[in-house]
C-alpha cells in the first residue's frame, strides 16, 4: 500500500514536472530561458518517473537499468544544452531584451576569428 | 490505483509532447527547434517507462535507453551543424 502510494507520488511528480517544462517551452521569451526550462525540468521529470518505476518493480534488474537511465540523463543533458547554447550564442541568436547580465559580452575574449576550436 | 495514475501521467506527458511539437513548428530559430526535439525525445522516454509500470513488463527499458542515446547524439550533431553556420 505504501509502496503504491510512493509509486503514484513519483509518477505524478514526473508528469507535473513535464507539464512545467511544457509551459516553460511555450511561454518563456527567448531561446536560453526556454532551454533552461526544457532541459532541467525534463531531466528531473524523467528521473522521477524512473524512481517510481524502480519502486514499483523492486527487482535488481530493473533497479540497475533505472540507475543507468538516470545517470545517462544526468550526464548528457547538461552537455547537450551547453553545446546548443554555445552554438546559438556564437551564431548570433539575440538574448531577451530584459536580460541584465551578458558575461560573455562584457568579460569574454572575442573569438570571432577562430571558429574551429 | 497505480494503473489509473499511469493513465493520468500519460495524458500529462502527451500534453507536454504537444507543447514541444508546437515549439518545433513555431520556433523562430533552429536552436529552438533542436531543444524542443530534445525535450520531445525525453518525453517519449518517460512515456515508455510509464507504459512499463502500467503493463507490468520491463522489457522496454533498453528501448528507452536507446532513444535517450539517439536523442543525445542527434542534439550534439545539430549543435555542431549550427556552429558551422547552419543553413545560412
Amino acid at each position: 500500500m505504501i509502496r503504491d502510494l510512493l509509486v503514484c507520488f513519483f509518477l505524478l511528480a514526473g508528469g507535473l514536472l513535464s507539464l512545467a517544462a511544457a509551459v516553460g517551452v511555450i511561454r518563456l521569451p527567448d531561446l536560453f530561458t526556454r532551454m533552461h526550462a526544457a532541459t532541467k525540468t525534463g531531466t528531473v521529470g524523467v528521473s522521477s518517473i524512473v524512481i517510481g518505476m524502480m519502486i514499483h518493480f523492486s527487482e535488481v534488474t530493473v533497479t540497475s537499468r533505472g540507475i543507468l537511465v538516470i545517470a545517462f540523463f544526468l550526464l548528457t543533458a547538461p552537455v547537450a544544452a551547453h553545446m546548443i547554447g554555445r552554438a546559438a550564442y556564437r551564431s548570433g541568436v539575440q538574448l531577451w531584451i530584459l536580460t541584465r547580465i551578458d558575461e560573455w559580452k562584457t568579460h569574454g575574449v572575442n573569438h570571432q576569428d577562430d571558429d574551429d576550436d | 490505483m497505480v494503473e489509473i495514475v499511469c493513465s493520468i501521467v500519460m495524458v500529462m506527458l502527451i500534453v507536454a509532447f504537444g507543447a514541444a511539437f508546437i515549439r518545433v513548428v513555431i520556433g523562430p530559430t533552429l536552436p529552438d527547434r533542436v531543444i524542443a526535439l530534445d525535450m520531445a525525445a525525453t518525453i517519449v522516454v518517460a512515456l515508455i517507462l510509464t507504459h512499463c509500470v502500467q503493463s507490468g513488463t520491463y522489457y522496454y527499458i533498453p528501448a528507452a535507453i536507446s532513444i535517450a542515446l539517439l536523442s543525445f547524439i542527434g542534439t550534439v550533431a545539430l549543435a555542431l551543424y549550427i556552429r558551422r553556420g547552419g543553413a545560412s
